[in-house]
């Protein structure tokens, strides 16, 4: 047998009381060792799914496990494993970041370790914030305890439900850093972000989610490959006043001198392109091309516009 | 399994000792000011009844007055304690950190209940304590003013619990707190023997519990009583019974907490 899967979702569903159904009969696995991203529109479910781990949300039907531990049946062996960082900024105002991380450890039975907390707090940049009120934060310092929380009992999976948004550059750098030594230490780690250049960059496999349906689940890089559309763009001196209407179909959009185009990978070729510009009379001074990132390949599976 | 039933006692002391610490941080405003309440309320009682009304025998109306006093501090302490506590991290979201550990229903419920009792205690301890100074002190059965103390302490944490649950705003807490909480406190025998009650007042009065907690914890301190309190025990320990129980179930199927 295999090693034990890091997450395993089993037809999970969730209908909330309004009768909403956020999630609909949603299964696959995350093994361990695996930097996964759950990806989807506002609204898709993955906080759903996110918080059904972590006990937040009861599932209507199915189940879920963390480390071969059922979230219903083996719920505190299964909280034990998993180190959840909410999407709401929430926090305890009356505690000081030191108090809030030895609380936590407490809640997991276990004795609040110093070098531990003055590590991960190191590591995010917080060392002189440690006694410090937590309503006294900065919200990305805040952010920044929510991590040092989820971290305090040492869970082998770590899920993250977007820990960039509303974060600085600087910020999001230090913790996709963090998230990277998190998962070289051999943490199994799961993400949600709507920076889909980060889960392109970071992540091994992609979920997509989408109406609390599962849409793919592939390599970032088969997902990527699978995408059929090459942009090429073309800076043109003279534009011809007509294109004829196998031309017209590809143009996408012009910027300065700059036109773009978009070519299917088996029926186009940019020879023929090039080509039948040529016959227009156009004049070529550059060209690039643009290979297809996860934005294009999210918004093709899961864009709402019915173009 | 078996691994879910074994209790979290450091998970449990954790959450315990973080509820004591969140009043005794601000213990001017949790233990301090409500003792002054309650020496007001003592004050001016004392000088509009004493001399016109005593209750008991033998006792003025100042030394019957003195246990009532002590219970109302614990009954209102033992509530806001556990109700202020829940419905914040409920409102600010913090909650998140309680429910996602492995904590039980139970280990939750005993360590929120204990922290009322103890707020409780000391709020009335405390007012005991000065009322003394002004008056003469009586403490006949130590050991039944304990139990009184202790079973309304957990009767009034457990409803804080209950009503932190429901409560989606401050607003319905501070209706549960007019509506339910002061009058059952008024209607319960602290400021008068409910035999001196109009006949009216008497049969609704007898349906509620902390008259017999307030009769009970008052025999304790001067040995007079309206009712037996063996049995005004009984009557306390099945009520914080099924208080327990309900509340129990609540957070055990996460009601209005897990989604
Ligand atoms: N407690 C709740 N009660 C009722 N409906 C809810 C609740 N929580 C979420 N929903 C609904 O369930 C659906 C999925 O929400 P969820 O928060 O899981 O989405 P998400 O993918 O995390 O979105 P986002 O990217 O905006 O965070 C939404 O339509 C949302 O309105
Ligand atoms: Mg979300």
């Amino acid at each position: 047998m295999s090693a034990t899967a890091a997450i395993e979702i089993n037809a999970l569903e969730k209908t909330y009381a309004s009768g909403l159904k956020a999630l609909d009969r949603v299964s696959f696995t995350v093994e361990q060792g695996e930097f996964f991203a759950l990806l989807g529109p506002n609204g898709a479910g993955k906080s759903t799914l996110i918080n059904t781990l972590a006990g937040l949300v009861r599932p209507s039907a199915g189940d879920a496990k963390v480390y071969g531990h059922s979230v219903q049946r083996d719920w505190r062996a299964a909280r034990r494993a998993l180190g959840v960082v909410p999407q709401e900024l929430v926090f305890d105002p009356f505690f000081t970041v030191r108090e809030v991380l030895a609380l936590q450890a407490g809640y997991f039975g276990l004795k609040a370790s110093r070098a531990w907390q003055d590590e991960v707090l190191e590591e995010l940049g917080l060392s002189d914030k440690s006694e410090t009120r937590m309503r006294g934060l900065s919200g990305g310092m805040k952010r920044r305890v929510l991590i040092a929380q989820a971290l305090m009992h040492k869970p082998p999976v770590v899920v993250l439900d977007e820990p960039t948004a509303g974060v600085d550059v600087e910020l999001r750098q230090l913790l996709w850093r963090f998230a990277k030594r998190l998962h070289n230490d051999g943490h199994t780690i799961v993400l949600t972000t709507h920076y889909l250049e980060e889960a392109e960059s970071l992540c091994d496999r992609v979920a997509i989610l989408d109406k609390g349906q599962l849409k793919t689940l592939q390599t970032t890089e088969s997902l990527l490959n699978s995408h059929p559309w090459r942009d090429i763009e073309m800076q043109l001196l003279s534009f011809p006043s007509q294109l004829p209407a196998s031309l017209q179909k590809l143009y996408v959009e012009q910027a300065g001198e700059w036109h773009r185009w978009r070519l299917h990978r088996d029926e186009h070729s940019v020879a023929d392109l090039l080509e039948a510009l040529k016959q227009q009379g156009a004049e070529l001074k550059d060209i690039r091309t643009r290979e297809p990132n996860l934005e294009d390949v999210f918004l093709q599976l899961v864009g709402r516009d019915d173009s | 399994m078996t691994a879910n039933k074994q209790f979290n006692t450091a998970g449990f002391a954790t959450l315990f000792e973080k509820e004591v610490r969140r009043f005794m941080r601000v213990a001017t405003q949790t233990v301090v000011t409500p003792m002054v309440t309650t020496l007001l309320y003592l004050l001016v009682f004392v000088q509009v009844l004493e001399g016109r009304y005593s209750p008991a025998v033998d006792f003025s109306y100042a030394e019957f007055l003195v246990p009532g006093l002590v219970m109302m501090a614990v009954i209102q302490n033992a509530f806001a304690n556990s109700s202020s506590s829940l419905l914040q991290a409920k409102m600010n979201g913090s909650i998140t950190f309680m429910l996602i550990a492995p904590l039980s229903a139970l280990e939750i419920l005993l360590a929120f209940t204990l922290a009322a009792v103890l707020r409780g205690a000391l709020v009335g301890v405390g007012v005991w304590g000065v009322a003394s100074l002004l008056t003469d002190w009586h403490l006949v059965e130590p050991l039944w003013s304990l139990a009184f103390l202790m079973l309304t302490g957990a009767a009034l944490g457990l409803l804080g619990v209950i009503a932190a649950i429901i409560a989606e705003k401050f607003d319905h807490m501070s209706a549960f707190q007019n509506f339910v909480i002061l009058p059952l406190t008024f209607l319960s025998g602290v400021f008068w023997s409910v035999s001196s009650l109009p006949e009216f007042w008497q049969p609704i009065s007898a349906l509620n519990p902390l008259l017999y907690m307030i009769d009970g914890f008052r025999y304790g301190m001067i040995g007079v009583s309206d009712f037996d309190p063996a049995r005004s025990a009984g009557f306390a320990a099945l009520f914080v019974a099924l208080l327990f129980g309900q509340t129990w179930w609540l957070l055990h199927r996460g009601w209005r907490l897990r989604g």
